[in-house]
């Protein structure tokens, strides 16, 4: 009985007056609605103060390198799309690019004009989610009502085209799967009459807010030499006054033909990081506009090869997207070649020459690499994505040591990571 | 630079170096690694400064069974090498360059994970995308797609065949 009433060893400091001093550590997330996802942070703080920071990563592996490896080269596009489940037309057309190097084909120009148009679009629409979320982790709910119904609108052109809101494939080897349904190029021009409005309104809530201002300027730092060091790319490391963008160094789908600017700030914190991605918005309407422009010439949206190119034909019914209607009864009716045609490319699809290619393109997170080895069979023998995130979350530490853990949810925020390209 | 000029400036200091499909790749050595991608970055006019990724494939039958790629770029000239290793299946170990360049910290042991080649020298080479529990390494061409059973935590998942009993 004596001893409960005796006051615990540790706790106090004796006679001395001397303070305890130990850190404490903290799981935060994988379940926490600021982690983006399922992340999870190893934090050690002393009091509020980050001591240190572990990212554990993994919760939301599926396996998609994995799983392509037993897929056939077409049937891999949709595998890929679900990695980075904000930019899926940058999963599809990386890959892609990538297949279309090891055959040595190129897609036609129309089908490039579409691949530029949906993945500016999808751009804008990333951004839109990332601003929403990061607006609602520090408080400012409107904001994200405001992102999310604008990325509404454009998941709404998503669908009217592809049939799908998220995990189009829509772009295929050798082109895309279908053209732009009727009314749909005054779609996607209604929404770029709107948006330009739209993005000044979050400006005009955002950039000048006290609490935003405070909550963003000089959090989060990440100098130039740190990026480069530790593998990041994109917003991030425009936002630290390198204005690398594999669409303007390393050109592909005919980016080198479109007038756009690169964003770049020099202040490489959280706040110079969002000034960047609304400036980036900005510019894909300006180069979605130039897309609708070039869309006025009709033409072929999947190279003429048969040997290569995607059999079956889609088309817009009364219930939806589905299979065309004249293309099933052309295979079921008319011709029996067609149909041992599409049976041989639906069940086996194409044999890619066998090599390595890494194709990069510019997701609206940084480089997104595709590294496509080929045996010469009709199944990839490797599919290693790269990832942005993967690589931008290997600076969380150096980003949020030593900050206050309030700081960290803006940091980490900052960086955009969607786990679904983090663990693949 | 273009690419064959690219190959042919690599071709000065490395025995192997393949030009195809506009991308050059330089063959080196374990040993060698370190010191060849401090000479790609250090040389004037090539400064590859950015480590895109590391990653492997695996060719069970052939030896060296194992191949690292090691996918480079010039933020300033903006064009790219791959630095090719191989990794013989008897003795799975490479010299890590994390110490040199943090950009390869989670891709070393993303390779770890999948494929079992250990980065010699590396902070803290444990598993990072699968479970710390999980036995062998599933990209390896011998590992199957499907039909695998899953120890987990002492759970224990069996193979997509035999999950109904129907």
């Amino acid at each position: 009985m004596s001893e409960l009433l005796e006051p615990a060893a540790e706790t106090t400091g004796g006679d001395s007056g001397e303070i305890r001093q130990e850190t404490m550590i903290i799981n935060m997330g994988p379940q926490h609605p600021s982690t983006h996802g399922v992340l999870r942070l190893l934090l050690e703080l002393d009091g509020e103060t980050v001591v240190a920071c572990k990212p554990v990563i993994g919760y939301l592996h599926t396996g998609i390198e994995k799983n392509v490896e037993y897929r056939t080269w077409q049937q891999g596009v949709t595998y890929v799309t679900r990695a980075d489940y904000l930019a899926p037309f940058a999963n599809e057309l990386g890959y892609c690019l990538a297949v279309e190097r090891l055959l040595g084909i190129e897609a036609p120009p129309r089908a490039q004009v579409l691949r530029v148009l949906f993945n500016e679009l999808n751009r804008v629409s990333s951004h839109l989610v990332w601003l929403a979320t990061s607006a609602l982790e520090l408080g400012a709910i409107s904001v994200m009502l405001y992102g999310f119904r604008e990325r509404e609108v454009i998941l709404d052109i998503f669908e009217a085209a592809t049939g799908l809101r998220m995990n189009h494939a829509y772009v295929r080897v050798g082109g895309v799967v279908m053209d732009l349904p009727d009314g749909g190029d005054a779609q996607v021009r209604r929404f770029l009459d709107v948006m330009p409005g739209r993005i000044s309104e979050y400006e005009s809530i955002l950039s000048e807010n006290p609490i935003w201002v405070e909550r963003n300027v000089g959090i989060g730092h990440l100098s130039a030499e740190d990026c480069l060091a530790y593998g990041v790319t994109g917003p991030m490391l425009r936002a630290a006054g390198v204005p690398a963008d594999l669409r303007k160094d390393e050109p592909y789908s005919g980016y080198e033909t479109y007038d756009f600017d690169v964003v770049t700030r020099t202040e490489a914190d959280a706040y110079a990081r969002f000034a960047v991605r609304v400036d980036e918005m900005r510019q894909s309407l300006r180069i979605a506009e130039q897309c609708l422009e070039r869309l006025e010439e009709p033409g072929p949206v999947m190279v003429e090869d048969t040997k290569v190119g995607w059999p079956a034909r889609l088309s817009v019914g009364p219930d939806g997207i589905g299979n065309d209607p004249a293309y099933i009864h052309h295979i079921m009716e008319e011709s029996m070649e067609a149909l041992i045609h599409h049976f041989k490319m639906v069940t086996e699809g194409v044999h890619v020459p066998p090599g390595e290619v890494y194709q990069t393109v510019e997701s609206p997170r940084g480089e997104l690499g595709f590294y496509v080895v080929s045996n010469g069979e009709h199944r990839p023998y490797r599919v290693k994505i790269r990832d942005p995130s993967f690589s931008n979350l290997q600076a969380t530490a150096a980003m949020v040591e030593g900050g206050l853990v309030a700081d960290a949810i803006a940091a980490i925020a900052s960086i955009d990571p969607v786990m679904g390209g983090v663990d693949r | 630079m273009s690419p064959a000029e690219l190959a042919e400036r690599a071709r000065a200091r490395f025995e192997d170096v393949q030009l195809a499909r506009d991308e050059v790749t330089v063959f080196t050595e374990r040993g060698q690694l370190v010191d060849a991608l401090a000479w790609l970055e250090a040389e004037p006019g090539l400064r590859f400064d950015f480590l895109s990724s590391v990653t492997a494939t695996d060719w069970p039958g052939q030896e060296p069974r194992f191949w690292l790629s090691y996918e480079l770029r010039s933020t300033e000239h903006h064009h790219r090498v791959r630095v090719k290793v191989g990794v013989p299946s008897s003795e799975p170990h490479v010299p890590s360059i994390t110490p040199f360049l943090p950009a390869a910290d989670w891709h070393e042991r993303e390779v770890w994970d999948f494929y079992g080649i250990a980065f010699d020298g590396h902070p803290d080479l444990t598993r990072i995308l699968l479970p710390d529990d999980w036995e062998g390494h599933p990209l390896r061409k011998d590992e199957e797609l499907g039909g695998v059973d899953t120890r987990f935590h002492g759970a224990f998942i069996p193979p997509v065949d035999e999950r109904t009993t129907m």
